[in-house]
C-alpha cells in the first residue's frame, strides 16, 4: 500500500475486493482464462470475509450455485469469460424471470467460438441483449479502470437488489490482467432489511416463496411479463457516460472498456496536433445512455464508434441518433490488440474524410 | 355407511389437487418428505429446490420456501442455498431424467462435495413430463416412445443404478433406494427418507434416496398393474436396500 491509502492490483483483484466490500456472502465459479485470479482472490480472501467460497464442477453449476444462494437474500455472484458465460445464458434467463438479484463478471476474450485468451468486446450483444432465451434484459456496467471496476462492482450488488436482477459487470482481458494503483472504500455489510421481503429463510409465520419462472396458467405469464417489461423501463434511469474534451469536438469517439482508454489515448495525441476530437463513454452499456449520445449528435457533431468486435454498439450509437446523424465504425477484430496508433488513423480518417 | 379417515393431511402438504395421473406415486412420495418435516417440527426451516419434470409444480403441493433449478442442476441450486443458510434444512426433488441424465454431473459433484443437504431422487424410468421417452434409469428391453424396440444395452447402454454410485462417493452419508409400491415397501421408504435427512441435520454429509415409483400413464398399465410391474420387473433390476450409512457422530469427508 502506498502512502495514500492507494493499492495496486489487478482488474480482476479489484473486481473481487469491491465484491467482498459490497458484503458478498456466496462467490460460485469455474477456472477459465482471463479471470482467474477472481477465483483465486475468492478463494483466499472470502471465507475470511465470512462468505462461502466454492469451486463448482462447471459453469453450468456455478451459475446456479448462484441462483440457490441469491434466492435467500444473499449477494452471491460468479465470474467467467466469454465462452463460459455463455454456458450461463439459460440460467439468467431464469434468474431475470424470477428477479433474483445476482452479480455475473464477463472478462471479455477473444471469439467467436473458443477464440484466444486475449482482449475482444465480442460480447457486447449477448450482455446487452439478456444473452438467454426468451425476452428479457439485464444491467450491464463496462468498467474502463481499475478503480472503476471496483466501484462498479461495489455498485452492481445495489443495483441488483434494488431492480431484483442480475447485473453484469463487463470487462475484458485487457481490464482483468492490467495492474493499477485503486483506492479501497471501507466494507459495507449487506443490509439483510434488503432481501426481508423475497429472501428464502423457511417459512416460518408467513407463506411459502417461490422462485419460478414457469407460469401455465391462462393470462399469468403475460402479467409476468408486463411487470418485467416495466422494470427493464425504469432501468433507464441508470444510464450513465462519460465524457473527454466533448466540448469543442467536431468529432466524438464512442467506445466503452478498455478500449475506450486507447481511443483516449489517441485523442490527446490528435488533440497536441490540433484536431478537434473527443470521447463519448459508455458506462451503462444496458441501458444505452442514448440521451447523451443524442445530444452530441445534436450539436452537429460527428460521431465515430470504435469498438473491439466487427460492430455491435455501433447499432445502439445509431439508433440512438436515428433521424438526427449517423455514426461511422472502426472495428478491430478478435485476435488483434488495437494500438493508439491504429485509433489515431481512423480518428483521423473519420474527421478528415467528412463520414457522416 | 361410515367413513373412516386412516389419516389426516400433514400441514406442508398444501390443500391442492395435484395434477398427477391416476396410480402417479408422485404425491405419496411428497406426502412422506412433508410428514418427516412437519413431525420433525423443520417445516419452518426448510428450504426445497424443485426441478424441471413431472414435479415441477412441487412448490403447489408442498408448502415450504422453494427454489425452481433448470434442468438438473438442483444440486448446485441446493449447493449455493445451504453454503450461505448452513442452518436450514435443504432438500432436492428430482426425477430420473433431471437428476441421471442432464443433472449427472451435478449430482456426482454435489455428493462428492459432501453437500449437507437431502437429495430425494424420483425413479419411474421414463421421461413423464414430455410423454415417456427413454430415461437414464429404463430397463433394458422397456419400450419407451424413443426406444419403440426395447432399450438395447449394447447402443443405449444399461440403466443407471444410481444408488449404488452415489453410495461410493466419498461425500455420501446415507444412500438407499426403497420402492414405494406396497406397505411394507413405504414402511422402509419412510426409514429411509428420515435417515437421509438426520445425516444432514447432523452434518455428516449428503443424504440420498431413491424411490421407485410408478408411471401407469407411460408404462401403459393400470395402477394395480404397475405396482405389480415395480415388483416383478424393476426391482430385479434396481435392487432395494441401503448402500451406506455412516454410524452416527462419524462425518463425511
Amino acid at each position: 500500500m502506498s502512502a495514500d491509502g492507494r493499492i495496486f492490483v489487478k482488474g480482476n483483484e479489484a473486481v473481487s475486493m469491491g465484491a467482498i466490500d459490497a458484503g458478498l456472502k456466496g462467490y460460485f465459479g469455474y477456472p477459465i482464462t482471463p479471470q482467474n485470479e477472481i477465483p483465486e482472490y475468492m478463494s483466499l480472501h472470502l471465507p475470511k470475509a465470512g462468505g462461502a467460497f466454492v469451486q463448482a464442477e462447471s459453469e453450468m453449476a456455478a451459475i446456479n450455485m448462484v441462483l440457490g444462494a441469491a434466492a435467500t437474500g444473499a449477494r452471491a455472484m460468479t465470474s467467467s469469460s466469454s465462452p463460459g458465460v455463455s454456458l450461463m445464458q439459460e440460467s439468467f434467463s431464469y434468474m431475470a424471470t424470477s428477479e433474483t438479484p445476482c452479480v455475473v463478471v464477463n472478462m471479455m476474450r477473444g471469439g467467436p467460438g473458443l477464440g484466444d485468451i486475449n482482449t475482444s468486446q465480442g460480447d457486447y450483444y449477448q450482455a446487452t441483449r439478456g444473452g438467454g432465451h426468451g425476452d428479457y434484459r439485464t444491467p450491464v456496467l463496462a468498467p474502463s479502470t481499475c478503480q472503476e471496476a471496483y466501484d462498479l462492482t461495489r455498485e452492481a450488488f445495489d443495483i441488483a437488489f434494488r431492480f431484483r436482477t442480475p447485473v453484469m459487470i463487463l470487462g475484458d482481458a485487457i481490464l482483468g490482467q492490467m495492474k493499477e494503483p485503486i483506492t479501497r472504500g471501507v466494507p459495507r455489510p449487506a443490509d439483510p432489511a434488503e432481501s426481508a421481503d423475497w429472501g428464502l429463510s423457511g417459512a416460518k409465520g408467513r407463506e411459502q416463496r417461490i422462485f419460478r419462472s414457469l407460469f401455465l396458467a391462462e393470462g399469468v405469464l403475460t402479467a409476468v411479463n408486463q411487470r418485467l417489461r416495466a422494470k427493464f423501463e425504469a432501468m433507464a434511469s441508470l444510464a450513465r457516460c462519460e465524457t473527454f474534451m466533448t466540448e469543442d469536438a467536431e468529432l466524438v469517439v464512442v467506445s466503452f472498456g478498455s478500449i475506450a482508454r486507447i481511443v483516449k489515448s489517441s485523442i490527446r495525441k490528435l488533440r497536441a496536433r490540433g484536431l478537434k476530437v473527443g470521447l463519448l463513454r459508455p458506462i451503462t452499456l444496458f441501458p444505452f445512455p442514448a440521451e447523451a449520445v443524442a445530444a452530441v449528435a445534436r450539436q452537429g457533431k460527428r460521431l465515430l464508434t470504435i469498438e473491439h468486435n466487427m460492430g455491435q454498439m455501433v447499432d445502439d450509437v445509431r439508433l440512438a441518433v436515428c433521424g438526427i446523424a449517423d455514426s461511422a465504425f472502426h472495428g478491430t477484430l478478435s485476435g488483434t490488440i488495437p494500438t493508439p496508433d491504429e485509433y489515431e488513423a481512423a480518428i483521423e480518417a473519420a474527421l478528415t474524410g467528412g463520414s457522416k | 355407511m361410515s367413513e373412516t379417515l386412516a389419516f389426516t393431511r400433514t400441514p406442508s402438504v398444501a390443500e391442492t389437487p395435484t395434477h398427477y395421473c391416476p396410480g402417479c406415486q408422485h404425491g405419496v412420495a411428497h406426502r412422506m418428505v412433508a410428514e418427516y418435516l412437519d413431525a420433525e417440527n423443520l417445516a419452518e426451516k426448510t428450504i426445497m429446490v424443485t426441478s424441471i419434470g413431472c414435479s415441477v409444480f412441487l412448490y403447489n403441493y408442498l408448502r415450504f420456501d422453494s427454489v425452481e433449478a433448470p434442468h438438473g442442476r438442483a444440486p448446485a441450486t441446493a449447493t449455493g442455498v445451504k453454503r450461505v443458510s448452513p442452518d436450514k434444512v435443504v432438500f432436492t426433488y428430482q426425477g430420473d431424467g433431471d437428476l441421471a441424465s442432464i443433472g449427472m454431473a451435478e449430482i456426482m459433484h454435489a455428493a462428492n462435495r459432501g453437500e449437507r443437504i437431502t437429495v430425494v431422487f424420483v425413479n419411474n424410468t421414463v421421461y413423464g413430463m414430455t410423454g415417456g421417452q427413454m430415461a437414464p434409469t429404463t430397463l433394458v428391453g422397456q419400450k419407451t416412445t424413443t426406444s419403440p424396440a426395447g432399450r438395447c444395452a449394447s447402443t443405449e447402454g444399461a440403466p443407471f443404478r444410481m444408488a449404488e454410485i452415489v453410495a461410493g462417493l466419498g461425500g455420501v452419508a446415507f444412500s438407499a433406494r426403497v420402492a414405494l409400491n406396497n406397505v411394507k415397501h413405504l414402511a422402509q421408504a419412510r426409514k429411509a427418507i428420515r435417515r437421509a435427512f438426520e445425516v444432514q441435520l447432523a452434518g455428516q454429509g449428503m443424504g440420498f434416496v431413491e424411490l421407485l415409483a410408478t408411471c401407469p400413464t407411460n408404462w401403459k398399465m393400470t395402477p394395480v398393474q404397475a405396482n405389480e410391474h415395480i415388483e416383478a420387473a424393476i426391482i430385479p433390476t434396481f435392487p432395494l436396500g441401503v448402500f451406506k450409512d455412516i454410524a452416527k457422530n462419524a462425518g463425511a469427508c
